[in-house]
C-alpha cells in the first residue's frame, strides 16, 4: 500500500488510521464502499475445486463406485438441506434452484456414466469429474434456456470432487462466529444464503462501487472494502480491521488502533440525527430517499427516516418468472410499497429487463454481444408495449385508493424519442408524472430537450458512470473508471441538473453515488434536488448536508469539477466540506 | 410396452420446475420411462440432466414410453405424466 498517495479515503466516518500507519503496520487498500469500521478473522469464499488427475483406482471397482455415489448423495442431502432452508425464508427461486442440483447430483444417468467409467480403473473423483463433463457438454449444446444450467451443474460436480478429494466445499465459509467475508468477487448466488449476523464487514478483490458486494454491503448496513488487491489470497483467520469508508484494510491492527476505529465509528454513529427532512445547514431542501428492490427493503426505508422512494425497482416481479405476472398481482404489490408512504413521493422505475436480464415469458432476445448496449430498459419495451401498458396500468390503480405521490420512470431513454414514447404510455395510462432515468450520456448532453417531454429526471450514477467512462460495471478491474467522482461525470449530472432547473422540473440522483456524503453535499452543489439510496445510507447522508450550507455544496461542487481526475476530485471537495473530516 | 404423444404446454417448456416435477414423477414409476421426440430416440426420463438435454419447448410434441413391467399398469402411468406436460400450469 503506497502511503502518501491520496486514495478515496475519509468522510464522514472519519479514518482510523489517521495518517499514524507505522513501520510494521502491514495493511492493504481498495475502495471503501459502505461506510463503518468491521474487526473480526477472515473467512475466504473457497473458489475454484481443481480439476482431478486422470488416475486408476486401487483395483477395487465396487469400493470406489461405493465411494462416489456415497459423495454424491452427500452433496444431494447438502443440497436438499438448503433447499428446505429457501423455501423456509420465502425463496421459492432459490429452492427450485437447489433442488434441481440436488436430482442432478443424483442423476441415474449420471452414475450409469461414473460407474462406467470406473469399470475402466478411473480413479473415483476423475471418474465423476468426467461423468460430468460428458453433461456439461449435454447441456452446453441444447438451448439458451438450458445452458444457464451449466453453472449449476458446475456447482454440484465441484462439491463432489471437494468431497471426494477431502477439500473444502466451495461456497461460503462456515463459522461459528462473525467473520470478515473475503472474496475474489462475489456474485448474487453466493450470497443467496449469507446470514447477516454472521458478517461484520466484506472485502474482495475486484468488483467496483457498483458491484454486487458494494450493493449488498450497503443493502446490509455491513462496512465493505472493494477492489482491495492482496486481499483474495489473506490466509483464513487473520484478524483484519476493516474501514469501509477510508478503503483500509489493516492486519492484526495493535489494540490502540482498534479501540481508536471503535471510538471514531461509535461517535459517528452518536452524532447522527435520527430522522427528519434532509436539509444543508441553511434550511435548503433536499428529500432523502429510499431504493427499494424488494418488498422487505420498504420497512428498512420506513425504520430509517426515508421521505419516500426514489428508485422502486420493480424486477423481481419480472425475473425467473415463466409466465407474465398478472395486473392483480402487481398491482397488490404497488399497493403495499404506494400505501407506506402516504402523501410522500414514491419514483417507480418501470421494468428494466435486456439481454443479461432475460425474461422467462418473452422470446428469448437476438444475440447481443454487448447486452449492455443492446435492447434493454425502454428500448425493450417498446418492443412489448402491452408489457409496459399492463404495469403502467396496475401502477395507476393502484396509486388511485392511496394517497401517495407516484411518479413513473422509464430506465434507458436516449433521445427525445424515446421520452415520448414513455410520456404518451404514462399518459395513456392515466399516469401524470412521467420522468426518465438519466443513465444515457445522450441522454444528459441533449437533457434539455427531454425536459420539454417529461416531468423529472432522475439520474442512475452507476449506468451513466459505465457509459461515459465505457467501462463495463462487471469488470473490477475497471474500477477506477467506474468511480462516480469522475470529473466526467460530475459534468454529465451538472448539465442535466441544469437542464432541469431551466425548465422548472425536479433532478433527482438514485446511483449509488447518493449513498456517499460527501458526494451527496457536491451532487446538491450541482443542483440535484433529491437523493436516494439504499436506506443504512439515510442517516450519515443526512447528518453531513445537515452540517454544511448550500453555498459551500457549490464550492465543493465547483472545486471537484474543476479537478482533474477522480481522486483529486474527491480531494478538493472534502477540502472544502472540511468538517467532513474533522472530528 | 406404451406409448403416448403429448404436447408440452409450459411456457418455459420442459424445463425448469416442470422439468423437475415430470422427472420426480417418473422415477417413482417402477418400469422404465423414457421420453423422445417424435423422430428421436428415447432418452432416461427418470434422468432430469437427459431430459434437460433434449431442450423440449412450449407446443412442441413428445413421445413417452411406458416399459412393460407386470406391477404397472401403463396407461395410469401416462395419464399421470401426461396431465404434468399437458398442463400449462406446471409450476
Amino acid at each position: 500500500m503506497p502511503d502518501g498517495i491520496p486514495g478515496p479515503s475519509g468522510s464522514a466516518a472519519g479514518e482510523p488510521a489517521a495518517g499514524a500507519a507505522g513501520a510494521g503496520d502491514a495493511g492493504l487498500r481498495g475502495i471503501g464502499v459502505s461506510p463503518g469500521v468491521g474487526f473480526g478473522p477472515v473467512r475466504a469464499i473457497v473458489g475454484a475445486v481443481p480439476e482431478p488427475p486422470v488416475k486408476r483406482h486401487d483395483g477395487d471397482a465396487d469400493q470406489a463406485r461405493k465411494t462416489a455415489v456415497s459423495a454424491l448423495d452427500a452433496v444431494a442431502r447438502d443440497l436438499e438441506g438448503r433447499g428446505a432452508m429457501a423455501a423456509s425464508a420465502g425463496r421459492a427461486e432459490a429452492r427450485d434452484v437447489l433442488e434441481a442440483q440436488a436430482m442432478m447430483a443424483r442423476d441415474p444417468g449420471l452414475t450409469e456414466l461414473l460407474s462406467v467409467k470406473i469399470d475402466e480403473g478411473l480413479s473415483a473423483p476423475r471418474a465423476v469429474f468426467e461423468a460430468f463433463a460428458f453433461y456439461r457438454e449435454v447441456l452446453g449444446g441444447a438451448g439458451e434456456y438450458v445452458a444457464g444450467r451449466v453453472a449449476d451443474l458446475d456447482d454440484v460436480r465441484d462439491r463432489a470432487v471437494a468431497r471426494l478429494l477431502g477439500m473444502p466445499m466451495p461456497g461460503l465459509p462456515v463459522s461459528d462466529e462473525p467473520f470478515v467475508l473475503v472474496a475474489r468477487d462475489l456474485a448474487p448466488a453466493d450470497t443467496a444464503l449469507l446470514d447477516p449476523s454472521q458478517v461484520v464487514a466484506f472485502v474482495t478483490e475486484e468488483g467496483g462501487p457498483t458491484s454486487h458486494t458494494a450493493i449488498l454491503a450497503r443493502a446490509m448496513g455491513v462496512p465493505a472494502v472493494v477492489a482491495c488487491p492482496g486481499s483474495a489470497s489473506l490466509p483464513d483467520a487473520t484478524m483484519v480491521l476493516v474501514d469501509g469508508t477510508s478503503g483500509d484494510v489493516r492486519l492484526d491492527p495493535a489494540e490502540d488502533d482498534l479501540a481508536l476505529a471503535r471510538a471514531v465509528a461509535a461517535r459517528n454513529r452518536a452524532v447522527l440525527p435520527a430522522s427528519g427532512p434532509g436539509a444543508t445547514r441553511d434550511g435548503h431542501a433536499v428529500p432523502l430517499l429510499a431504493n427499494i428492490g424488494v418488498l422487505a427493503d420498504v420497512d428498512a426505508a420506513v425504520a430509517a427516516g426515508a421521505e419516500g422512494v426514489g428508485l422502486f425497482r420493480t424486477e423481481f416481479l419480472f425475473l425467473d418468472r415463466s409466465i407474465e405476472p398478472g395486473g392483480d398481482e402487481q398491482e397488490a404489490v404497488y399497493r403495499r410499497v404506494l400505501q407506506a408512504f402516504p402523501e410522500r413521493q414514491v419514483v417507480v422505475r418501470v421494468l428494466d429487463a435486456g439481454a443479461d436480464k432475460p425474461l422467462g415469458f418473452l422470446p428469448p432476445p437476438g444475440e447481443e454481444p454487448n447486452p449492455a448496449l443492446g435492447e434493454r430498459g425502454v428500448r425493450m419495451l417498446r418492443r412489448h408495449p402491452a408489457l409496459l401498458a399492463g404495469q403502467l396500468g396496475a401502477l395507476a390503480r393502484a396509486a388511485a385508493d392511496t394517497t401517495a405521490i407516484l411518479r413513473v420512470m422509464a430506465p434507458m431513454v436516449t433521445d427525445v424519442d424515446d421520452a415520448r414514447f414513455f410520456a404518451e404510455a404514462c399518459g395513456e395510462a392515466g399516469i401524470e408524472s412521467p420522468g426518465v432515468m438519466i443513465e444515457v450520456p445522450a441522454a444528459a448532453l441533449r437533457a434539455r430537450d427531454l425536459a420539454g417531454e417529461v416531468e423529472f429526471f432522475s439520474i442512475g450514477t452507476n449506468d451513466l458512470a459505465q457509459y461515459a467512462c465505457a467501462a463495463d460495471r462487471q469488470v473490477g478491474r475497471l474500477a477506477r473508471l467506474q468511480d462516480p467522482w469522475q470529473p466526467a461525470l460530475l459534468d454529465l449530472v451538472a448539465l442535466a441538473a441544469d437542464a432541469a432547473q431551466e425548465a422548472g422540473k425536479h433532478c433527482g440522483v438514485c446511483g449509488e453515488a447518493a449513498g456517499d456524503p460527501v458526494l451527496a453535499c457536491v451532487l446538491t452543489g450541482l443542483g440535484v434536488t433529491s437523493l436516494s439510496m439504499s436506506a443504512p445510507s439515510l442517516p450519515l447522508v443526512r447528518a453531513a448536508l445537515a452540517r454544511h450550507s448550500l453555498e459551500e455544496c457549490r464550492t465543493a461542487a465547483a472545486a471537484a469539477r474543476s479537478a482533474a481526475s477522480a481522486t483529486a476530485a474527491r480531494a478538493a471537495a472534502q477540502s472544502v466540506l472540511t468538517s467532513m473530516t474533522k472530528p | 410396452m406404451a406409448e403416448r404423444r403429448v404436447k408440452v404446454a409450459s411456457p418455459v417448456g420442459l424445463h425448469a420446475r416442470p422439468a423437475a416435477l415430470f422427472v420426480q414423477a417418473a422415477a417413482r414409476v417402477p418400469a422404465d420411462v423414457g421420453i423422445a421426440r417424435p423422430d428421436g430416440d428415447p432418452v432416461n426420463a427418470k434422468s432430469i440432466l437427459e431430459v434437460l438435454g433434449l431442450d423440449v419447448r412450449q407446443n412442441e410434441e413428445i413421445r413417452i414410453i411406458v416399459g412393460e413391467r407386470e406391477d404397472v399398469d401403463a396407461d395410469v402411468v401416462l395419464n399421470e405424466l401426461e396431465e404434468l406436460v399437458a398442463e400449462s400450469e406446471g409450476a
